[in-house]
């Protein structure tokens, strides 16, 4: 088989798996990036949000032949101002407990504000409602999006 | 910087300092492994022992950081700023200068004083049983840098000042950084005062969190990040029913599998290893295996629930008798019954550990929440003594209880399958020593058990003409989490089935309360505020309900009959103020009620629900009023809360396990619904101002908020929901 590539995180990335492997363990165990996490492996958490060109995917249920080609950026490799003020946000309002999902809320959040700049409570309820947090930091999560859209305003 | 912190870095400005003053044997110490010749190294390794760590909990290092060694798991709950702010305190640090670390596995040094003697986390004791210990630790350690301040500066210890991180006495100045290798020369002084309380500057107050830093940036080490050299992925096929053992084992197609390197039989099933863990899944796919049934669980919870009601007409074992019920005669009775139902916790990370284990010695990592009682169960099951297994503590993903078991069940597995690899009849013995991580998939850990039990209670009361409540009965029926453990007290009712029940803040003169244990296969456990989870739920929402069988408004009512308890009475006031508890809501919204102490803390929530033209409910704002004692930190533990009440609800709401058949008929979050962020209410959260000791905030959010949600469904719907969860009654 010959290998699948992408690129990951701005760089070329050519992985050697089977290409039913999902994303998440492609980057997690061969390219050796742990930010993303498994949390469920159906689609069901968001713990392993990544972006693929663009736009927010579950990891677990992607599997990486389906995405050669394409733009794949993990917590690892995001930025530019957008992220920068949802990472800020975060750390300002201490809005992890365990930290576990908060890679995939991170992810989320970043590409909903990059879609939309002045997202409304329910805005954010409809793109967050896929990441899980068992520690319930939503209410943080919610008012640290606000937090970094307010910031990004000036 | 890590801590958000606008300042100066003081690190950077000591770090300059310490390489004036020690010159070349500082820069040894950054770059000592590249240098040759012996003299270079010894005045490295002279250097680098010059970090001060006058105790067990604190190192002070040349580099001017002050690191507490933290005894309990850092699994969200804020210890590692929690517990580093009481050092901080007392030895007056620069809260960016502090730095937190797990210790490692050591029960006489590290033992939980409220339950030891072991190095474990649980029951909401961290900053409780921490608090004088190291506010001892922190202001021992400054006493040293003071007295080696005088002896550097020739001047008295009464002339020398210390405040955020820096020791003056006239015009000399000096980081805790500068004095580190004097301090450590000069015997430690026993009995050093603490502070007043009333000079706190950092304690009470706002501070960043210690780990925010990582886990916004995808930095932080869980254990499922852990990779070792040469190391394996394993899964276990555990057995469908509860209780049964594997019979026999196909495991042709799994070892066909593309990177599944091996499968070994284990006590608590069959495992497969792999190169990855994709490989290791699938190979588990691929494995048939036949199970011995016999001693399995094979009732479903509706035969479980059934068992259970057909024994609340029977006395049990007696927990609480206040007065005499029976003699209370002609008054009005009220009864309920309430089921609860067995819950998983899922924390966000499945259980996870990795095993390395060599002739002589095993390290294992995981996030580690009974790290004593794991230890000796690793060492039991590789053939060890406790001292040769190191315990590595990682971040956890969450816990709620389910990583710290006496069994120390995921731990066990991996240790047994690292033991299984190095047996010479398995490829000849040439995987001895590799490595393993476990991981439990979503599946394994929602079928995998360890759950809240399943309940049944029945409540009886008796009610005089002036609605007072004259008797009060209270039954429970359920298995024990303690039973067999190194916890259990052997004849004596289990504790963690009736607390929150055996006594409650309210004042009745007669009163009964006994309990049924029961036994089944099904592994159950602790889960965030054990026995509260229950307990709570059936007080606060019978005493609600007889306080609508007394016309009475439910605070005024619960405010009579806790005369008795100001603290709880206190605490309830703070949450109907905050909440506006006379002011009119929004048609189609209610308001609902609740208080319980657990964890020697004692927590109201006023919950505030509306319901949809579509019937659904959803819960919109509660407002908590929390007494924690002293708040170390007023953020976190307002963290606790909102987290408490999220997780609390989900449960209520939605959460349950049933099993049809002794099968778990849940999988996965389609089945095990948790809380959604569309489904959290607004949360206020009050602290009532406290000198007292802190005691509990991690669990003591989550009992009174089913019974307030409830209470404001009943007051919205004339529905009394007793059987848990409220999807079983109302759309939700
Ligand atoms: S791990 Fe991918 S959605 Fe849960
Ligand atoms: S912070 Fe723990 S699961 Fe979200």
């Amino acid at each position: 088989m010959p290998p699948i590539k992408l690129t990951l995180n701005g760089k070329p990335w050519s992985v050697d798996a089977d290409p039913d492997m999902p994303l998440l363990w492609a980057v997690r165990e061969i390219a050796g990036k742990t930010g993303s996490k498994f949390g469920c492996g159906a689609a069901q958490c968001g713990a392993c949000t990544m972006h693929v060109d663009g736009q927010p995917v579950r990891a677990c249920s992607t599997p990486i032949g389906s995405i050669a080609g394409s733009k794949v950026t993990t917590i690892e490799g995001i930025e530019g101002k957008v992220a920068r003020a949802v990472q800020d946000a975060w750390v300002k309002l201490d809005v992890v407990q365990c930290g576990y999902c908060q890679s995939g809320q991170i992810m989320s959040a970043v590409a909903l504000l990059t879609d939309n700049a002045k997202p409304t409570d329910q805005d954010i309820d409809s793109a967050m409602s896929g990441n899980l947090c068992r520690c319930s930091t939503y209410v943080r999560i919610r008012a640290a999006i606000h937090e970094a859209a307010k910031a990004l305003e000036i | 910087m890590p801590d958000g912190h606008m300042t100066q870095s003081p690190e950077g400005a000591s770090r300059r300092r310490f390489l004036q003053v020690t010159g070349g044997a500082g820069v040894g110490l950054m770059v000592g492994f590249t240098w040759t010749g012996t003299s270079r190294r010894a005045e490295a390794a002279a250097v680098a022992a010059k970090a001060f760590e006058p105790n067990a909990f604190v190192k002070v290092a040349p580099d001017n950081t002050v690191t507490v060694l933290i005894k309990h798991l850092e699994m969200g709950q804020g210890v590692f700023t929690g517990l580093t702010a009481i050092v901080a305190e007392e030895i007056d640090a620069d809260w960016a200068q502090m730095r937190a670390e797990h210790a490692p596995a050591n029960a006489k040094l590290y033992n939980n004083t409220a339950f030891g003697p072991i190095q474990g986390t649980g029951g909401s004791t961290s900053v409780y049983n921490s608090w004088t210990q190291l506010r001892q630790a922190g202001a021992t350690a400054r006493a040293l840098l003071v007295a080696a301040a005088a002896q550097t500066w020739g001047v008295p210890a009464s002339a020398i000042t210390v405040s955020k991180g820096v020791v003056s006495s006239g015009t000399h100045k000096a980081t805790f950084g500068d004095l580190a290798a004097t301090a450590a020369t000069l015997p430690v002084p026993a009995d050093v005062p603490l502070k007043d309380p009333k000079s706190f500057t950092l304690v009470g107050t706002k501070l960043p969190r210690k780990d925010s830093a990582e886990k916004t940036t995808g930095k932080a080490t869980f254990a499922i990040d852990v990779v070792q050299p040469g190391m394996l992925v394993a899964v276990v096929q555990r057995p469908p029913r509860f209780g049964a053992t594997a019979q026999t084992i196909d495991a042709k197609a799994a070892k066909a599998v593309k990177g599944v390197v091996e499968v070994v039989e284990i006590p608590r099933g069959v495992a497969v290893l792999a190169t990855s863990y994709w490989a290791a899944h699938q190979g588990r796919e691929a494995l048939k295996v036949t199970w011995d049934e016999s001693k399995a669980e094979k009732r479903g919870t509706d035969a479980i629930i059934a068992d259970y009601k057909a024994l609340l007409p029977k006395p049990g074992q007696l927990v609480t008798k206040e007065g005499d019920v029976d003699a209370v005669k002609g008054a009005k009775t009220v009864k309920a019954e309430f089921t609860f139902p067995y819950l998983a916790h899922a924390p966000m990370e499945p259980l996870t550990c990795v095993v390395k284990l060599d002739k002589d010695a095993c390290e294992i990592w995981a996030g580690d929440q009974f790290q004593t009682i794991d230890q000796g169960n690793a060492a039991k099951t590789a053939g060890l003594k406790p001292e040769q297994v190191t315990i590595h503590t990682v971040y956890a993903g969450g816990s709620f209880g389910r990583r710290a078991n006496v069994e120390s069940d995921y731990i066990v597995e991996g240790v047994s399958i690292a033991k299984a690899l190095a047996d010479a009849k398995v490829q000849g013995g040439k995987l001895a020593g590799r490595p393993v991580k476990l991981i439990w998939s979503r599946e394994d850990d929602v079928r995998g058990g360890r759950y809240r039990p399943l309940y049944v209670h029945g409540m009886e009361a008796k009610l005089g003409a002036d609605g007072g409540v004259l008797a009060w009965r209270h039954r429970i029926v359920g298995q024990s989490i303690m039973a067999g453990g190194p916890f259990d007290q052997p004849g004596k009712p289990d504790a963690t089935s009736v607390e929150g029940a055996a006594e409650i803040p309210y004042t009745i003169p007669n009163r009964l309360v006994d309990l049924h244990t029961t036994t089944s296969p099904v592994p159950v456990l602790w889960w965030r505020s054990v026995g509260s989870t229950h307990t709570a739920f059936a007080v606060e929402t019978f005493i609600d309900e007889l306080a609508a069988e007394a016309k009475q408004d439910p605070v005024a009512f619960r405010r009579t009959l806790m005369e008795k308890h100001p603290r709880h009475l206190a605490v309830l006031n703070l949450a109907v103020e905050k909440a506006g508890w006379d002011k009119p809501l929004p048609k189609g919204w209610a308001r609902g009620v609740a208080v319980a102490e657990s964890f020697r803390s004692v927590v109201a929530h006023v919950a505030e629900v509306s319901q949809d033209d579509k019937g659904r409910i959803k819960v919109e704002r509660v407002v908590c009023a929390v007494d924690c004692g002293i708040a170390v930190t007023p953020d976190v533990v307002k963290a606790q809360m909102e987290g408490g009440i999220g997780f609390g609800l989900g449960a209520v709401m939605f959460g349950a396990i049933t099993m049809t058949d002794g099968v778990v008929d849940q999988s996965n979050f389609d089945s095990y619904r948790c809380l959604r962020i569309d489904e959290m209410p607004k949360v206020e959260v009050h602290i009532v101002p406290s000198a007292n000791p802190p005691t509990g905030v991690g669990e003591p959010g989550v009992p009174p908020l089913g019974p307030a949600v409830a209470n404001a469904i009943a007051a919205l719907t004339g529905k009394r929901i007793r059987d848990l969860p409220f999807a079983g009654s109302v759309s939700v």
